[in-house]
């Protein structure tokens, strides 16, 4: 069976990329967009969707699980069985609007717990292949349609991610409280200098040509927005604050279809704390952030969605120090306007014992690159062939990602 | 100032300067190739001297940096620093958070804020040492050295106690061994409080182990994996999530003396028996006798000797030194005179020096933003006086000094660190400091010391001296490609050193 008539789609849907003005045509309202927004350090998805319908997951930690919903600082219940993070509160009126989705027991099919290996996977999208040549978000941008532009797809932070590396122009810009303060090189009489000596084929000449188209199309909306919202006092910084400025940046330069942003702080080897602690101290400026991403964007959060995910999970038992060591299995987060929300997807496998993969750690019961394909094709019209092109070796989804996201 | 430390100077002085028309005769590309690989790029002062004695002669002595004397200057600042010559038990007692049990004392929050604010210093301080011999000492092959083991070993200085280590970290469990045997440097670095806490061995215990407050404590894998991933034998160098499990069982107890407790040693490092697990084990298929502390030496000895961290350290030198994907026939040579000469890192870096391999390969690393930074004040000939606005600048670049959270420390590629922002920002930095309103020349203000990753790099300054278009064309001018030749010669005299300093040419290395 065909992945298509698997997901239930009509076969007719292009599979060569649309021209920008037929895309426009397409797609009701603006432009589709995706967010990824990459947890780097492998973030403890049991307690962030907490499946406290589960004994086993109370044996498995006594000192660090979260306690059930109506306990004391207790879980925030979402469906009966899982629950959230309390200190992911900010999320909740997303999920209450069916704007929020999770796919539990997710993750890649590579075993490794190398970080940096699993990272890599997660970002050139081929688990176990080292030496992919690009990332698969810009294998996915030279899917999108034409032209392509300095903006279409934009990283946050001072050095681009392997997610993003490749043959498409790709921008990146941190977004912290200096974000659009003005540089020499905006001056004319230097980058006249500038524009000459970097004006060949070369990577440095592309990436300075890039930088300068970037900083042009960018900087001034992002320059008079944050004047406006600091009104002299202190800009703040932190990932609201910068989510705050991506979902400025967003509403006012339509070109941009990709966005990327990592945060770090998830190795939680020891006290990660339960409804308090190092995690809750991560997971709320995150939910907080993802809150402000989602009203900021306004009326453009239709056409938007967001991912959150993680390079692998952490062991179901804490271990000897109050904390959790690499494990397997995770939880993907989906948000968007247009997410049917308010619901775990995948196969939930179980915590007892024979459950977990190698006895130790949630399974992967769903492929994370059938997460993002499903986003993929539902969500920016993408077909069976750019699919493969963008994961190559892209296993059957799920039945039931394909109800993810509305037609 | 001692009489022999005039002595010294003056022969510095002698040795510096006596060959100054020779570098001016006979403009040599090697040579700069080997101050742009060996050290933290060239400067005039350098250049002079490499072209005196002569490329071998230059190399043996980088490898031998006790036989160069630093400059007085460099000493008598060092000297300032005073947490640098401080042992990890006595800068936890002088700036660790106040503990219930000293004095039954608890600080309330205020004295603990200043605590905090107090211990700021070690970290500071150990930035603008780094800051200064990178720019100024003359033993350039250890500071990149440092540089360069530092980041394979990389503690985080902003994970919970590590502020207070990873000064003293660098002072006393890397630089010593720098260039000497691996198996030295390893063992330094996994004894250390600094990365003991970092990667959490601090804390691995035999299951069911009571902690100081009674709760049950027990195993963590944390240190025990990265070490073999990271450190030692690299993520495909053949190990299993058992030897993960094994090498943990084996350093548990490997931790840090509690506070209160009076040791003879000011190392802070303390093996606790009572948190060990005691009995056989077998580790990467070697049976390891149950003997308390001796377990973790002789793994770590047996890590330090495996064919695979031979390849996996030879592969990162020839990566840092030579290519981002480095000639595989050149990591089979330095892996073979790993082993052949267990660990010894000097010999190893002999035969990458003399290679062929290094040779032919100038100019072809891209920089990453700390030897951007740095080679651009050293050509630039200013005296730094004020490291903060370069600490920024680095911070602002993507690698803030001491500040890689995660353990696989910066990567040193070209990939990594080109990027469209970096490029325009590079290039306005340069343009700064060419000017001289980079206000590095003056000492910082007395208002609270910036963070290190938060200060704005490139505010405006006084005026101070606009960089000498003319010394970097001395330095760089052979090497610079026609067309940005070219392009100085059409730029306004007062901007062609920011050229120099911002073109493709002086990105690389």
């Amino acid at each position: 069976m065909n992945r298509r008539d698997f997901l239930g789609l009509s076969a007719g849907a292009a599979l060569a990329p649309l021209s920008r003005a037929v895309w426009a045509a397409t797609a009701e309202g603006g432009p589709k967009r995706l967010i990824v927004i990459f947890l780097r350090g492998a973030v403890d998805g049991l307690n962030v969707v907490v499946p406290y319908g589960e004994r086993a997951y109370y044996d498995a930690r006594p000192t660090i699980g979260v306690g059930r919903p109506g306990t004391d600082q207790g879980a925030l219940p979402l469906d009966g069985h899982f629950g959230l993070h309390p200190a992911l509160a900010g999320l909740l009126s997303l999920w209450n609007d069916k704007k929020l989705a999770f796919v539990h027991a997710a993750g890649s099919p590579d075993p490794t717990r190398s970080h940096f290996d699993a990272q890599l996977f997660i970002e050139n999208g081929t688990p176990g292949q080292n030496y992919t040549p690009d990332g698969w978000m810009n294998r996915l941008l030279a899917a999108l349609p034409e032209p392509h532009g300095p903006t279409d797809a934009v990283s946050v932070g001072s050095t681009l991610p392997r997610i993003l590396e490749g043959r498409l122009p790709v921008a990146n810009l941190p977004l912290g409280p200096d974000a659009a303060k003005p540089l020499p090189i905006d001056r004319p009489e230097i980058s006249r200098a500038f524009d000459r000596l970097y004006s060949g084929n070369d990577s440095l000449s592309e990436a300075y040509r890039q930088g300068r188209a970037a900083r042009a199309e960018l900087i001034g909306d992002l320059a008079s927005e944050m004047r406006q919202a600091d009104n002299g006092a202190p800009r703040p910084s932190g990932f609201p604050a910068e989510a705050a400025r991506l979902a400025h940046l967003i509403g006012q330069d339509a070109h941009i279809r990709l966005a990327f942003a990592s945060l770090g702080g998830w190795d939680t080897h020891v006290n990660q704390g339960k409804a308090q602690g190092q995690l809750a101290n991560h997971l709320r400026p995150l939910g907080d952030g993802l809150a402000a991403l989602a009203r900021g964007i306004g009326a453009g959060w239709d056409d938007t969605v967001v991912v959150v995910l993680s390079e692998f999970g952490r062991t179901v038992h804490e271990n000897g120090n109050a904390g959790t060591d690499h494990g397997h299995g995770n939880v993907i987060w989906v948000l968007g306007g247009n997410v049917r929300g308010g619901r775990v997807y995948g196969d939930w496998p179980g915590l007892a014992t024979a459950q977990l993969y190698q006895s130790r750690d949630l399974a992967v019961t769903t492929d994370y690159r059938t997460v993002l394909a499903a986003i993929l094709e539902r969500h920016l019209g993408l077909g069976d062939r750019q699919l493969a092109q963008i994961f190559p070796g892209l296993p059957p989804a799920r039945s039931n990602l394909g109800q993810m996201l509305a037609a | 100032m001692p009489l022999r430390h005039l002595a010294a100077a003056a022969a510095t002085y002698l040795l510096v300067c006596i060959p100054a028309s020779a570098a001016e005769s006979a403009p040599d590309p090697q040579a700069r190739h080997l101050l742009n690989r060996l050290a933290f790029g060239p400067t005039i002062e350098d250049l002079r001297h490499l072209a005196a004695v002569g490329a071998d002669r230059y190399i043996n002595e980088q490898l031998n940096p006790q036989s160069i004397r630093e400059p007085p200057e460099l000493i008598q600042r060092l000297a300032a620093l005073d947490t640098l010559r401080l042992d990890p038990a006595r800068l936890f007692e002088m700036y660790g958070p106040w503990r219930p049990f000293r004095g039954g004392v608890k600080p309330s929050p205020e004295e603990a804020k200043v605590r905090r604010e107090r211990a700021k210093i070690i970290v500071q301080q150990a930035a603008e040492a780094r800051i200064l011999r990178a720019t100024m000492s003359r033993r350039q092959l250890q500071e990149v050295m440092v540089d360069f083991w530092y980041n394979h070993f990389n503690v985080f200085a902003g994970k919970g106690l590590d502020h207070l280590w990873a000064g003293s970290y660098e002072e006393q469990a890397i630089r010593p061994y720098a260039l000497g045997r691996f198996r030295d440097l390893l063992l330094a670095t996994a004894r250390h409080p600094a990365m003991l806490f970092y990667l959490d061995n601090a804390q691995n215990s035999a299951p069911g182990t009571r902690g100081p407050d009674g709760k049950e404590i027990g195993l963590n894998e944390n240190y025990a994996r990265e070490v073999m991933e990271l450190h030692t034998l690299g993520v495909d160098g053949g190990y299993t999530q058992a030897d993960v499990i094994s090498l943990a069982h084996i350093l548990t107890g490997w931790g840090l003396a509690r506070p209160n407790l009076r040791l003879g040693t000011g190392s802070a490092f303390m093996f606790d028996a009572a948190r060990h697990e005691f009995g056989a084990k077998v580790f990467l298929g070697h049976p390891i006798r149950s003997s308390g502390e001796a377990e973790g030496e002789e793994a770590l000895g047996l890590l330090a000797r495996m064919p695979a961290t031979a390849h996996h350290i030879a592969f990162e030198l020839a990566q840092y030194f030579v290519a981002d994907a480095p000639p595989p026939a050149l990591v089979d040579r330095l892996a073979a005179r790993f082993r052949d000469s267990d660990g010894d890192i000097r010999a190893v870096l002999k035969t990458l020096f003399t290679s062929r391999e290094f040779r032919d390969s100038a100019g072809k690393k891209y920089k990453t933003p700390d030897q951007f930074v740095l080679s651009a004040v050293r050509a630039a000939g200013v005296a730094v006086v004020n490291p903060y606005p370069l600490l920024g600048a680095m911070a602002r670049l993507g690698m803030p000094l001491y500040g890689c959270q995660t353990p696989d420390g910066y990567k040193n590629t070209e990939a990594a660190w080109l990027s469209p922002d970096a490029i325009t920002l590079r290039i306005s930095f340069a343009t700064t400091l060419a000017a001289g309103k980079l206000p590095i020349m003056s000492p910082p203000s007395d208002a609270p010391r910036p963070q290190l990753a938060a200060d704005p790099p490139l505010a405006a300054a006084p005026e101070g001296e606009p960089v000498d278009a003319a010394r970097l064309e001395q330095i760089f001018g052979p090497t610079l490609t026609a067309q940005t030749r070219g392009t100085i010669a059409e730029t306004p005299a007062q901007l062609r050193a920011a050229v120099i300093l911002g073109s493709p040419d002086f990105m690389r290395r």
